[in-house]
This record gives structure tokens, sequence and C-alpha cells, in this order.
């Protein structure tokens, strides 16, 4: 372990890379989604194009994408600007139909009350169906964050640094314990991230954890 | 940039040889194929049998957490631990290979379970009545309603395993991501650019054709609820 007492600093800031790089496109992703999804869910005729093109820009194997980007972007490839992009691609491709999904989750009676009461349509999705739809959204998102951390990592063969360049490095210099210290870290960061998701995905919808029969 | 991906792309010389764009391509289908069919002879009965009996329900939660290790990570440790232990062209090949089937193995997993899972227990209850054992029952009336889900857990371990085989390029592995990882090392944007477009172009095709191919297997009956919902 003494890798691991050397490389401290280095560890910090590829981590911090990392993050950076796994959770900026989780949160514009989500941004990007949340329209989408509603387009999805409120006209049914958009429902099957939007799912369908996601799940196509979602097959497109992530070092391809990374390698495509600076066509399609006019950027250098070895800008992380790419991998942000891409990632963000990602997330929103997994994305549009859990939201699609977790809208169409909350009950038409829900949506009824909340029509009657005067709300407009505007006012309704954002103080009625989005909150309610707060549990799929938060569990899509979490497979996200998992997989963007895992996915990350492969920036590092086109030479945008974060954790996956302990993984290389490791490799290449036949260094176990930074490779496994590269992997040890990468989980860890999903962890973290799926958790704090979790947990505001919990502050969130407070009347998932009532006890039984008080939300009725 | 564009325009020099393109020269590369309708070259001659990219399509001659063993390092040709259809050699490359085979080799790709051909590890798919085999990697695809190695995991779905462990997952799919795993599978089924944890769905039918409710048992072992551990084993797919599992596989569902194994997402968390980065492949990348993956492939460069079974790569050095296993390696140097293997002797001649094979030391190339199989630890990536070994690596693909493990990463194959989760989705189709979670997708028979799912499916066996998700089947009515109206359904199952009429097949017991009908008098069915319990393997006509796993075979005649829970394995046909398992199917969509199957197929969608068939679909996830394609494209898991197209990408990933890509990147194991890396570690010596053939098929496409060759063109991807040796234009990179030498600086070849065109080459890698190319092959990039065309792994891209491989996922799109393989996920259109098993997404058409799956109406085909489903039971009408199936389609029929599918379309009502």
């Amino acid at each position: 372990m003494t890798w691991l007492s050397e490389n401290l600093a280095t560890l910090g800031d590829l981590t911090a890379r990392h993050l950076i790089l796994a959770g900026v496109p989780l949160l514009l992703g989500l941004l990007l989604a949340i329209p989408l999804g509603y387009a999805a869910h409120r006209w049914p005729r958009a429902y099957t194009p939007l799912v369908t093109t996601s799940g196509l820009l979602y097959t497109i194997p992530s070092l391809a994408l990374f390698i495509l980007m600076p066509l399609l972007l006019g950027t250098r490839i070895l800008d992380p600007v790419n991998v942000v992009v891409a990632m963000t691609v990602y997330t929103v491709a997994l994305l549009v139909r859990t939201v699609a999904d977790g809208l169409r989750s909350v009950p038409a009676d829900v949506e009824r009350a909340a029509a009657a009461m005067g709300l407009g349509a505007l006012r309704r999705f954002a103080t009625v169906e989005l909150p309610l739809a707060v549990p799929v959204i938060g569990a899509g998102l979490r497979v996200a964050a998992v997989s963007n951390v895992s996915i990350v990592s492969v920036a590092s063969l086109i030479g945008v640094p974060q954790l996956g360049d302990l993984l290389t490095d490791g490799y290449n210099r036949v260094i176990v314990d930074e490779l496994l210290i590269g992997m040890l870290a990468c989980i860890l960061l999903a962890l973290a991230l799926d958790t704090l998701i979790r947990l505001l995905t919990r502050t969130l919808s407070p009347w998932q954890h009532l006890a039984p029969g008080a939300a009725t | 940039m564009t325009t020099r991906i393109w020269e590369w792309l309708t070259a001659a010389s990219s399509w001659r040889g063993p390092d040709g764009i259809p050699a490359r391509l085979g080799e790709h289908l051909l590890y798919t194929g085999i990697v695809v069919a190695l995991a779905a002879l462990i997952a799919v009965p795993l599978g089924l049998w944890v769905g039918h009996t409710g048992r072992g329900r551990w084993l797919v939660s599992l596989g569902n957490s194994l997402r968390a290790i980065p492949t990348l990570g993956l492939l460069f440790a079974v790569t050095l631990v296993l390696g140097p232990r293997i002797t001649g062209q094979l030391a190339f090949v199989l630890p990536s290979i070994g690596v693909l089937v493990l990463l194959a193995i989760p989705p189709l997993l979670a997708g028979a379970y799912a499916g066996v899972e998700a089947v009515d227990p109206g359904v199952r209850d009429a097949a017991r009545g009908m008098g069915m054992g319990g393997l006509q029952r796993l075979l005649r009336v829970e394995l046909p309603n398992a199917v969509p889900l199957l197929l969608s857990g068939l679909r996830s371990a394609v494209l898991q395993v197209v990408a990933t085989a890509t990147i194991a390029a890396y570690v010596g592995l053939g098929g496409l991501g060759r063109y991807l990882i040796d234009g990179l090392a030498t600086g070849d944007y065109a080459q890698t650019g190319g092959g990039a477009v065309l792994v891209a172009g491989l996922a799109l095709a393989l996920d259109t054709l098993l997404a058409l191919g799956s109406r085909t297997v489903i039971s009408p009956g199936l389609r029929l609820t599918v379309a009502r919902t």
C-alpha cells in the first residue's frame, strides 16, 4: 500500500475530476430529460419517437462516442467537454423514458383533482406531477449515476484525466496496487453518488415512508 | 476531418487483408456471438430457476451491484492476473472473453428472472389447474410469457459486449476496437474516427435487428396485451 501513501494527492485530484465528469452530466441530463420526458408523457404520439431515439443514442459504445464528439462539437480530442457532452447524451438517453414513466405513474385522479383546483398545466406539472414522479425518476437517476462513473473511466483511453488513469497506468506499468485502488475508488464514488441520490429521493418523497394505511 | 474519415472508410486498402474491415467486423461479431451464447447458457436457466422457485433472488441483486465495478478496470485486472498463465495467442483473447461473459450475465439473468416473475399469478394458477407439473409450467407457460423481458435482457447484453469488446482491444483483443485503439496510439485520427463510426453502426444495426427479431418471437397473445395497455 505504499502506492497509496505516495500518491494521495493524485488520487484526490483524479477523484474530483471524475466526480465532475460523471456528476455534471447527471444534472445537465436530468434538466434536459424533464421537458423531453414531459413531452413524451403529454403527447402519446411523441412517446415512441422520443423513447426510441434516446434508446438508440444509448446503444452507441462509449469509446466510439468520445471519439466522435470532436467531429460533432468542433472541439479537440483531449478536451474534457467531449466527455461531459457524451455523458450528458447517455444520461438523457436513460432518463427520458424514466421521466415519462414516472409521470405516467401519477394517479389520474390526482391530476384531475389538481386541475379541478384550478391549477394550470405548468403549475400542475411543477407542483403536483413532478414531485409525485420523484421516486421513479430518482431510481432512474441512481442507475445513470452508477453507469456514468463506470463509463467515465474509459475516457482515460482518449487522454482525459480522471480515476481511469490509475487503471490504465496500473495496467501498463503492472502496478497492481494502483489498479486495485483505482477500481476501489471508482466503486466507492459510484456508491457515494447512489447513496446521495437515494437520500435526496427519500427527502423529496416523504409520503413514501408513512405508516401503512396512513397514505390513503 | 470528416473527409479524412470518409477517405479511410472508402479506401480499398481498409477493406483488404487480416486487418481489413470485413475481417475485423467478422471478429467482433464472432466474439459477441460466442460470449453472449456462453453467458446465456449460464444466465438464462439460472434466471428461469430463480423466477420459477423464488429462491436465490440475491443472485439477481448481486449481478446488478456488479455494475458499479468499472469495466475497464475489470478487463485490466483479469488480463494482468490470467494473461501470464496462458501461453500463445490465447493469452490476449481468453481473459477478455472471460470478462465479457461475466458482463453479459447480469442483464440476461435479470431479464430471465423478471420475465418469469412478472407472469400473471392467475395464468400460473390456470396452468396448475390444468394439471401441469412444475417443469411443464416453466417451459410451456412461464417461458413463453417471459420472452419479452428475456429479449430486452439479451439486447442489453449484446450492446454491453459490443461496447466492451471495443475497449478490450487495449488488452490485445481483435475486432473493430483495434482501429480505435491503434489509431489513438499512432495519432491516426482518420482510422480512429472510421473505427468509431463502424462500431457505432454495428451497435445500432444489432440493436435494430434484435428489436425487429423480438417482434416475431413474442407470442401473438402477449403482443395483444402490450398493444392494449
